[in-house]
């Protein structure tokens, strides 16, 4: 018997008495592709700060490859949805993503790591760019570094939030070519608010919003889908992205 | 310009200044770019209480005052992670407790208070040679833990969250990083006195980013031009006889108005 990735067993959470997560149950296997989608305040991304042991649930339990979410952080790569950093931030390019990679105190990187930052760089196009400072970039070129620098380690466990919001259009076809071909080593969990942009890409779905309405095949998701959104949607797994808010 | 080397006293004043820029130049690159300025002041501020038990207890203030910074460091940090109170509201708070027990310990403080002005508004030239040492050593122990820990200090200062996502034990590190503030804060209190201590921990750091994006440059730059600053301010006070600790930070900030200016 293989290990799951995650398993969540009755999670809520409360912020200031109201409540983000109600009840829920999933469980997101190995070599799963998933995309959560769910509107905006839907509790996504608390999800995965759950699952990354940033956030503790009120009740319910949490298990990332059997262990304890915190216990489980070298296995994970994550991409936040934003990054709030200072302007003129002394970094560059290549220690940015080289932050990907910690062996913990006193342990410094090796050759090996160095050349994994160049391999990212190279999976999102920005190699030329290692020695350009971070503030130097455009928004779309950042958000491929900071993917490289949730890949860099070659974790277990992916987990993107709101991955497309600044990419550049013309960099969309690359980033799913990459994650097709990330997705035999390892589980992919994106966020979106985007159902029909994400549908055609992924193998599977959870709608969530506070409860979680389905998870499963992206074929079968219609159902969840409407009660999410609260309107009829047309999903197409395979064709013409479609999205939710064309539909009001 | 050179006959004032011959004094021991202003012999001493320049030695100060090198090793007040090494604190402020490394330790300040990470107050800068971190934005814990008003930390730090906070820090700088509640160490006048470790110079009033000094007194009260008869030991030199500058070493009653390492303990009580690293507690208000310490304290600042704890607060934040495990009390539901905003950090600068716990700030505020610890500001001026220390500054209010300072006041209490030398008022207890039987007879005169020698030289209290010295701790506030700084006395660069009647540095001791013990005090020298101190600053030596606290210097050393900055040095030695940037060099062990700069991994961490870059990550936690860039994205803290993603540094605790990687694997970093980021509450210790952004606990050890206050303590290293507590510990340039009393390098430099001697110089520029608890109430301007904060314009050395930023205004250095604060001009050399304007010239480098690499981290280590930053640092080697602001080691430099805190120490030339310093040092431009220390014999301005000598020639226009005025308060060293004031002239120093008018120096800091008039450079840096112009290195603004100049950059643009």
């Amino acid at each position: 018997m293989t290990l799951n990735a995650v398993e969540m067993k009755n999670i809520s959470l409360k912020f200031n008495e109201q409540s983000i997560l109600h009840d829920i149950n999933l469980k997101i296997e190995e070599k799963d592709f998933m995309a959560i989608i769910g509107p905006n305040g839907g509790g996504k991304s608390t999800l995965l700060k759950i699952i990354l042991g940033l956030l503790t649930p009120d009740t319910g339990e949490v298990k990332v490859f059997g262990r304890e979410p915190k216990k489980a952080r070298d296995l994970m790569g994550y991409l936040p949805q934003s990054v709030s950093f200072d302007h003129d931030f002394p970094i560059n390019v290549f220690d940015t993503v080289l932050s990907g990679i910690y062996h913990g105190l006193f342990k410094g990187y090796s050759e090996n790591d160095r050349k994994a930052v160049i391999n990212a760089l190279k999976d999102v196009e920005m190699e030329k760019f290692k020695d350009r400072q971070i503030s130097r970039l455009s928004g779309g070129q950042i958000q491929r570094v900071f993917i490289a620098r949730a890949i860099v380690r070659e974790p277990k466990l992916l987990l993107m939030d709101e991955p497309m919001a600044s990419i550049d259009p013309e960099m969309q076809n690359s980033f799913y070519q990459l994650l097709s071909k990330l997705k035999d080593k390892m589980a992919i969990v994106l966020v979106s608010h985007d159902v029909g942009a994400v549908s055609i890409h992924v193998d599977k779905i959870a709608c969530l919003n506070q409860r979680l309405f389905y998870h499963g095949p992206v074929e079968d998701a219609k159902e969840g889908l409407e009660e999410v959104y609260n309107c009829p949607i047309d999903l197409i797994s395979h064709g013409i992205p479609h999205r939710v808010l064309k539909e009001h | 310009m050179i006959e004032i080397f011959q004094y021991e006293f202003m012999q001493r004043a320049f030695i100060a200044a090198v090793l007040v820029s090494v604190a402020c130049g490394i330790v300040g690159t990470y107050v800068v770019i971190k934005r814990i300025v008003f930390i730090s002041g906070g820090i700088s501020h509640a160490a006048f209480g470790g110079i009033g038990l000094g007194y009260f207890l008869g030991i030199n203030p500058i070493l009653a005052a390492i303990p009580f910074s690293l507690i208000s460091a310490l304290g600042i940090g704890a607060i934040n992670q495990r009390v539901k109170v905003s950090e600068d509201t716990a700030i505020g708070i610890l500001w001026s407790l220390g500054m209010a027990l300072g006041i209490i310990f030398v008022n207890l403080t039987p007879g005169y208070v020698p030289d209290l002005f010295s701790y506030l508004f700084g006395s660069i030239l009647t540095v001791p040679i013990s005090d020298l040492y101190i600053m030596l050593v606290l210097d050393l122990i900055i040095i030695g833990t940037v060099f062990l820990f700069q991994r961490e200090f870059l990550a936690l200062s860039f994205d803290e969250e993603f540094s605790k996502v990687v694997g970093m034990p980021s509450e210790l590190i952004y606990m050890l990083l206050l303590c290293l503030v507590a510990l340039s804060v009393v390098v430099l209190i001697k110089v520029v006195g608890v109430i301007l201590v904060i314009a050395l921990l930023t205004i250095p750091a604060a001009i050399s980013k304007q010239y480098t994006s690499n981290i280590r440059k930053l640092m080697a730059l602001s080691v430099i031009i805190g120490g030339l600053l310093t040092s431009a301010g220390l014999w301005l006070s000598y020639v226009f006889n005025l308060a060293s600790g004031a002239t120093i930070v008018l120096v800091l900030t008039f450079a840096f108005g112009i290195s603004y200016y100049l950059r643009d």
